[in-house]
């Protein structure tokens, strides 16, 4: 389990690591997996995991896997198809060998058998002495003979026991036997073959052993040859099977890199997707895609890859072809040589038997010639030559019969025919004697001629030859003629046989009487010769015989050829079969030289189709066209691919581009509609200054409210397109949420006025630190919308509550700590009391709901980010309610709630999305809870940092103690409902405040005798009471213990310490009135309570006098930059030039102009007294950059002398470090050339024609670079020194220093000090009148030619206030600096102010004077300005409102301002 | 004192078609709010610089187009003076023209020399055509405002 298990994992990364892993062992893992897939359970184990890996796997890698799948089944196809093949070679061996074991055993049968032949010989001629009493009588004594000697050797071996026959014999079996066992060594067998050789010295024997020898020896050497053949297959095979593993490898291989290749692509691919595209990044996005679509190595590739792929499949088809060429080959050689074996083998066998039976022949001839002619009288005659050949006839298988015939010459004729009784016959007919099937006795006798060869002993078989003379047919006298003088056998050539009708061929011996020497003449040969003996065979039998002996008689067919006459072959044997291609011809030595005999072998059938061959090479191609088929797919597939997915990414940058179109679209169109509409605006405000009628007024009044409609909703459109193009960047500044706050709800509290909405609220947690780092103004302007929404859909009653508490705070209803929050739970679980305890005492809807589906206030970790809070806001009304089924689509762009909403309501509906994406950003949640009828809730969170208070100290924090003198700081707010008196508390609070809560009036008076505050009623100075919870009895028994003197100890106790103030939303006039003058009340506070509203009430009340400091510190407006500040215009065109001094100096800068680049050069060449230079691009001689360049280099060379001290600062204006700014002027601006002006040094550009806020902007930015810079640069010693306390020593010190210096010194301690004190008004003027010696000397250099406007302001700021204890206080208070840059924060106080002074009540402008419609602080504040300044306007100075902005500029050159200083 | 509203009224008609016509654009109206008490003839001064000036260049043009061999970097830097001190003005038309000028300029080398020759001067034409006009209209535009000073009223606000 364990191995298939390991398989299966082999088998799941096999994908994987299919390139990576060797390529064998690739085999042997798919051999692996085969094995474990045929296992179930395995493949079960591995299913899961696969499909959990293909889980996390994307798509694409999903699709790769498949093909590799694909692929691996492939390989496995491959592996067993291979397998498969070389099985079947390995069978194909198996086969032949056992083939060739075969023909072993036949041969060792044929062998065998050939023994038994000699062995029978021998019987028989041993029996034929035996037999007979003529042999019986054979002595041995007699003198071996020359000519005897054979007999002599028989007789002796006769003399031989027949036991030692036996063992003979025995022997002569051992060596077969032996010869049959060990088959393997050849020579040795040889060696023991030779033994009897030795020890036997008789020549039948050793003619026995050494056929037998010559056999087994044949034999030896055919097995042998069959070994090499079987080796050789071997070889051959192994040689295939190496092939196939190459043509595999080469598959393999190119598998592989095919995969590398997509793998590859693959990677490229992903490379290329992960290519995320930023939006700000978008056109060089574009671009590139672009470049890499233009630049698409993917066709390439898949070029090469197909090109790859069509080498593959032709090589496929190329090594199949050759597959299939190379085994046909191997199948035919093969073939040949098998028949060749086996004609081989059967031509030695023919002829072996074929020279056996000559042989015999011969040792008849030598018998005859023996025993009939050595003997006298003859010891053979006709019957004992026929019993004795008949006998051994066993030994002559193949011969039809043999007879002898005499030599008789024609002088002995007539004697030999008397001996026998008989005339010499001559040979019947023309045709050969034998063939004929004749009766000697009706033969002719025998012509005279020279000598005859009567037939005198014959065969029975062939007894009737008798008495031929065999000289007369023609072939017998040849033959005869050659026999004896060759003196060994000769053949005939075929002819047809007597009986058998058979192809035969006589043979011929000649006998001889006397002993001839060895190398005897043919003459004394034919000399010497007796008589014939003459043998006929019987070919066709003969080689039947042979063939039966052998088998597989049925594959190959035999044909005996008698080729002595080479152009006429004689058939002897076999029949003419059809030609079946393989043709082998072996030569057939049959002992007669003069004649030539062939064999021919064919095989009987043709060669059947090489099956393995065609199975191979079709297979190897199928797989080849698999392949290629596959890869062909996958490649078709893999561009498919590509293709879409440039097409693909074509489209989404397309989109994208569109969409940043779109979105960029909106925000120019927005843009550019602004500026026209403020146009637009501005014109009809001024209009309505002017004398309309009251239709006029009304028209142009509608057409300012639709205007400043249209403007807000262009700036929700712009928002929105900002928000979604990307570019709404957040800011990081640190605020006060709670003016933040205090701000929203006095820009609604007039509308929520006129809607006689009962309460417009605020309420903060005191868990929330007072400065958070965020964005302010988004943070507002979600306020706003939601706060805006919920006034313009609560009618007539109700109210609506913010709240902000932090979101820790609610995580768990069961320890909220805070009152209002508590409160609201204690609402959602009374919900059966009828009067509800809510703000305005309407039913709200469940608040906790609202939030119920945040996430991630629940996830922010206090210890991972620690300085991080979460603040949760809830915007509570009491209006319609959303329905139900339009809840789910409200934060969606451009939908609102109902189609008739916009038609009741108004708005866009955009509000609500540009909230949600606002909060988004700022990492929070929105969400809501709403009832119809009822009203909604809704919430948002969103995170801020917390901010350290001291990180605004730039702001003015008007709340702290020591401003707002309320003696004893505590308070009593009498209301009926908590909530609301929780809010008033929390009002007090921020102004350091506690109050105690009574809900009543009456309450209140218990409260107050219950002595618990019996030490002093000047520890209750504030008594707040809502008009819900006023009547006038109580009222008046309240206010009688109030102010109740109290005698303590005898003294008069200050009785008009404590203030009651009643809190109204609405009151008549002549209830107001009626109030005051009963003195039941102090004063009147309109509702929604607000701390601006709070403190000028406060302070009017308890008359502090320096409860106000509203000078601050002045935001430069563009005048205030320019003033006094001399400027270089360069530009070569007149027009340009006088337009652009005309400009600057509208702000009151000093302006120079030049108008080359050179002459800039000239005049900018340090030291100098310019502030800052303005320069055209395109000028003649030497352009804007080339002069901006030059300008550089030369600041740089001084700046380097100054540092190396080599130029006094002090000569130069004591300034440290030049760096003149050059701001280019160009009337087309374009981003190119923006940053080419940076490059080339210039600090920014303005475009021409001057626009003011750019203007404005670009010098701004660059204020500190000039001579301003200067005043930071001063040595630390002065800095620490003014951080002591005895700072006016220190600057007496200084005094003494130059003038210029001194002035300095001066500015800088003042602008350190303001820095420091500017919150604490009183430190700060102690520390001022100290200064009073040092200033009053100065004075006179205050109109110092050479310093900048800055320096002037700031000289002027320190006179006043070091005159300001030596001044009334109204004088000081004329000290409001407002202007278009001051935020709305301090604009609010402003305002306050100027209401409290200039006596304008804001919530009556739209009421009394119906120029304005007050929506902004900004407008109020124009309108209380222009009130105050109205109001002061003595000597006919004019207050001036551009729009909805103010200039009510501190400056001695402003009319206005001025005559309050200067009386 | 109603023929000072009268002809108030006929300079702001005035002002407005020529706004209307687009002769004169936004520029116009930063100028003349550039001109206060102590800088009367601000909006006058300027314009009749640029009438000098452009007169100059436009004889400078007209010159250079004359020659045989035109060096047309010459008139490309006299139209971009002319382009420049016409937007300073905010005469809008002129100011086309010339970027139109300018562009065919720009493309010199594309077009065969005596067409180009041609071209120009068919600019020139068109330029001195605007130019002349808003001549004319400014003069008469000026005029109109010294009557109404010396009828004792005001300039009204402008545009």
């Amino acid at each position: 389990m364990s191995c298939t298990g390991g398989g299966a994992g082999v088998f799941v990364k096999f994908s994987r690591l299919f390139v990576k892993r060797p390529r064998w062992e690739l085999v042997k893992m798919s051999i692996n997996c085969k094995l474990s897939g045929s296992n179930g359970t395995s493949q079960d184990s591995f299913k899961p995991r696969k499909s959990k890996e293909v889980l996390h796997e994307t798509y694409s890698a999903r699709k790769w896997r498949r093909k590799f799948l694909l692929l691996w089944f492939f390989g496995v196809a491959v592996t067993i198809g291979s397998i498969w093949f070389l099985l079947s070679f390995d069978r194909g061996a198996l086969g032949r060998k056992g083939q060739s074991s075969d023909s072993c055993e036949e041969g060792a049968r044929v062998l065998l058998r050939h023994f038994n032949v000699s062995k029978n010989q021998l019987h028989a001629l041993g029996s034929l002495f035996s037999d007979s009493d003529q042999i019986a009588s054979l002595e041995c004594t007699k003198g071996p003979g020359p000519e005897m000697l054979i007999n002599d050797v028989i007789a002796c071996a006769l003399k031989v026991p027949c036991s030692k026959k036996q063992e003979f014999q025995q022997h002569i079996r051992w060596v077969a036997e032996d010869g049959g066992s060990n088959g393997k060594c050849p020579v040795q067998d040889e060696i023991e073959f030779r033994k009897p050789d030795q020890s036997l010295p008789d020549e039948s024997a050793s003619f026995v052993s050494q056929s037998t020898t010559s056999i087994i020896s044949q034999d030896f050497g055919k097995r042998r040859e069959v070994d090499c053949a079987e080796d050789h297959c071997k070889l051959l095979s192994f040689d295939l099977i190496k092939e196939c593993w190459w043509v595999l490898v080469g598959m393999i291989v190119s598998c592989i890199l095919f995969g590398y290749n997509l793998k590859f692509w693959r990677k490229q691919n992903q490379k290329l997707a992960q290519l995320k595209p930023v939006l700000q990044q978008h056109q060089q996005l574009l671009q590139m895609n672009q470049h890499q679509l233009s630049h698409s190595p993917p066709r390439g590739a898949g070029k090469w890859r197909k090109k790859l792929l069509i080498i593959f499949v032709l090589l496929g088809v190329l090594v199949s072809i050759w597959l299939f060429w190379h085994m046909h080959e191997k199948i035919i050689s093969r073939r040949e040589e098998t028949l060749a074996n086996m004609c081989d083998e059967r031509a030695r066998m023919l002829q072996d038997q074929f020279n056996v039976s000559m042989n015999h022949v011969h040792a008849l001839a030598i018998l005859v010639s023996t025993f009939h002619h050595g003997k006298n009288p003859s010891a053979i005659d006709q019957k004992t030559f026929g019993e004795y050949t008949k006998r051994t006839d066993f030994e002559r298988p193949l011969t039809s019969g043999v007879a002898y015939a005499l030599k008789v010459p024609h002088l002995e004729r007539k004697q030999f025919e008397e001996q026998h009784g008989w005339t010499i016959k001559k040979m019947g007919t023309e045709d050969q004697t034998l063939v004929q099937d004749c009766i000697p006795d009706k033969l002719d006798p025998a012509p005279i001629q020279d000598e005859y060869a009567p037939v005198i002993f014959s065969q029975e078989t062939v007894s009737h030859i008798v008495s031929i003379d065999m000289m007369s047919g023609k072939e017998d006298r040849e033959n005869i003629l050659r026999a004896r003088a060759s003196g060994k056998g000769v053949l005939t050539s075929p002819f047809k046989l007597l009986k058998s009708n058979h192809l035969g061929v006589v043979l011929t011996f000649a006998v001889y009487d006397t002993d001839l020497p060895p190398h005897a003449t043919p003459e004394q040969r034919i000399e010497a010769t007796v008589g014939y003996l003459g043998a006929s065979y019987d070919v066709p039998s003969l080689v039947e015989k042979l063939l039966h002996q052998l088998s597989s008689k049925q594959t190959i067919v035999v044909n005996v050829y008698d080729t002595t006459n080479a152009s006429a072959p004689i058939l002897m044997y076999g029949t003419d079969v059809t030609d079946t291609g393989l043709l082998h011809v072996s030569s057939l030595d049959f002992g007669d030289p003069s004649r030539k005999h062939e064999m021919h072998c064919r095989f009987k059938h043709k060669p059947p189709l090489p099956w393995t061959a065609i199975n191979a090479s079709v297979g190897l191609l199928v797989i080849t066209l698999l392949v290629g088929h596959i890869f062909h797919a996958a490649i078709s597939r893999i561009a498919k691919v590509e293709e879409d997915f440039r097409e693909m990414m074509e489209l989404k940058a397309r989109a994208e581009a569109a969409d940043v179109a779109k979105s960029q679209f909106l925000a120019t169109v927005s843009h550019e509609i602004r500026t026209p509409m403020n146009g637009v605006l501005g014109m009809l405000q001024m209009l309505m200054e002017t004398d309309l009628d009251v239709n006029q007024m009304d028209y142009a009044n509608t057409a300012l409210t639709s205007g400043k409609d249209l403007i807000a909703l262009i700036n929700e459109v712009l928002d929105q397109a900002k928000i979604e193009s990307g570019r709404l960047e957040l800011e990081a500044v640190p605020f006060d949420l709670r003016s933040v706050l205090d701000n929203v709800l006095s820009l609604f509290s007039g509308k929520s006025n006129e809607k006689g909405i009962e309460k417009l609220a605020v309420y903060v947690s005191d868990r929330l630190p007072e400065v958070v780092i965020g964005d302010p103004g988004r943070f507002r302007q979600i306020i706003t919308n939601l706060v805006g929404n919920s006034i313009k859909f609560t009618r007539d009653k109700g109210h609506v509550f913010v709240s902000v508490h932090l979101a820790d705070e609610v995580r768990s209803p069961l320890d909220v700590r805070d009152a209002v929050l508590k409160q609201g739970l204690e609402l959602v679980q009374d919900t059966s009391s009828i009067i509800y305890d809510s703000l305005s005492g309407f039913p709200v809807v469940n608040r906790w709901k609202s939030w119920e589906k945040f996430t991630k206030s629940s996830c922010i970790d206090s210890k991972v980010a620690p300085e991080m809070i979460r603040l949760l806001v809830t915007v509570e009304d009491t209006g319609v309610g959303i329905p139900e089924d339009a809840q789910s689509r409200i934060f969606t762009p451009f939908v609102q709630a109902d189609s008739s909403t916009s038609r009741n309501y108004g708005g866009t509906g955009i509000g609500l999305s540009i909230s949600k994406c606002l909060v988004d950003l700022m990492d929070g949640e929105i969400g809501f809870v709403s009832k119809c009828g009822i009203g909604s809730t809704f919430s948002f969170t969103v995170s801020f940092r917390k901010g350290e208070s001291t990180s605004l100290d730039t702001k003015w924090q008007p709340y702290d103690a020591g401003v707002l003198e309320v003696p004893g700081g505590r308070a009593l707010v009498i209301d009926k409902r908590s909530v609301r008196a929780e809010v008033n508390k929390y009002h007090l609070k921020r102004l350091g405040i506690t109050a105690d809560i009574a809900p009543s009036l009456k309450s209140a008076c218990a409260y107050l005798s219950s002595g618990s505050c019996t030490s002093a009623p000047a520890d209750l100075p504030i008594v707040l009471i809502d008009k819900d919870a006023w009547d006038k009895e109580s009222g008046i028994a309240f206010h009688h213990l109030l102010k109740m003197p109290k005698k303590n100890d005898g003294k008069d106790i200050q009785v008009d310490l404590s203030k009651i103030f009643l809190l109204a939303t609405t009151i008549s006039s002549d209830e107001r009135l009626e109030l005051k003058t009963s003195g039941l009340v102090d004063n009147v506070l309109m509702k929604p309570l607000r701390l601006s509203v709070l403190i000028t009430c406060f302070q009017e009340n308890f008359g502090s006098g320096k409860k106000s400091e509203v000078n601050r510190k002045k935001p430069p407006t563009l005048q205030n930059l320019l003033r006094g500040k001399q400027i270089l215009v360069v530009d070569d065109n007149l027009v340009n030039r006088r337009v652009a001094e005309g400009a600057l100096k509208k702000y009151g800068a000093i302006v120079t102009c030049v108008e080359s680049g050179k002459a800039a050069l000239e005049k900018l060449k340090p030291p100098h007294s310019f502030d800052a230079c303005f320069m055209d691009f395109q000028m003649p001689e030497m352009d804007g950059f080339e002069a901006t360049r030059q300008i550089r280099s030369m600041e740089s060379q001084f700046n380097k002398q100054i540092t190396s001290g080599k130029t006094s600062t002090e000569l130069l204006g004591n300034v440290a470090y030049w760096h003149t700014p050059i701001l280019a002027m160009t009337a087309d601006v374009i981003q190119a050339t923006n940053e080419e002006c940076l490059k080339c040094g210039m600090d920014d550009y303005v475009s021409k024609p001057f626009e003011e806020e750019q203007l404005y902007n670009a010098l701004r930015g660059h204020g500190k670079n000039g001579r301003c810079h200067a005043l930071l640069i001063f040595p630390p010693l002065v800095i620490s020194s003014i951080m002591e306390s005895e700072l006016a020593t220190n600057l007496r010190v200084q005094e003494c220093m130059d003038l210029v210096s001194a002035i300095r010194c001066l500015c800088f301690s003042l602008f350190f000090l303001c820095s420091i004190y500017g919150s604490n008004h009183q430190a700060f003027c102690g520390s001022i009148s100290a200064l009073d010696k040092v200033i009053q000397p100065l004075l006179p250099l205050f109109c110092f030619e050479n310093m900048s406007i800055l320096w002037k302001r700031t000289m002027l700021a320190l006179l006043i206030v070091s005159i300001t204890p030596t001044k009334s206080e109204g004088e000081l208070e004329q000290w409001c600096i407002a202007d278009e840059q001051t935020p709305d924060d301090e604009l609010q106080i402003a305002l306050d102010w100027a209401c409290g002074k200039g006596g304008a009540d804001c919530s009556k402008i739209q009421v009394n004077q119906p120029c304005y419609l007050p929506n902004t602080v900004r407008d109020h504040a124009s309108y209380a300005f222009n009130n105050y300044f109205q109001k002061f306007k003595h000597r006919g100075g004019s207050c001036y409102f551009k729009g909805a902005a103010i200039i009510t500029e501190l400056d001695p050159s402003h009319s206005s301002c001025q005559y309050e200083f200067h009386p | 004192m109603d023929s000072v509203v009268q002809l108030q009224r006929q300079l702001v008609d005035y002002t407005v078609q020529l706004f209307n016509e687009g002769l004169l654009d936004d520029q116009f109206n930063q100028l003349q709010q550039l001109q206060d008490e102590s800088n009367p003839d601000f909006v006058v001064e300027v314009v009749t610089l640029f009438f000098e000036d452009s007169e100059r260049l436009l004889d400078e043009l007209a010159k250079a187009l004359e020659q045989q061999s035109v060096d047309y970097t010459k008139i490309d830097a006299h139209v971009h003076q002319l382009k420049g001190s016409s937007s300073s003005i905010g005469a809008q038309r002129v100011q086309k023209v010339c970027i139109d000028f300018r562009n065919f300029c720009e493309e010199r080398n594309i077009e065969g020399q005596v067409y180009l020759q041609l071209t120009c001067q068919k600019c020139l034409h068109q330029v001195k055509r605007e130019y002349s006009l808003v001549k004319t209209k400014l003069e008469t535009l000026f005029k109109l405002e010294q009557k109404v000073l010396a009828a004792g009223g005001s300039i009204p606000w402008p545009m």
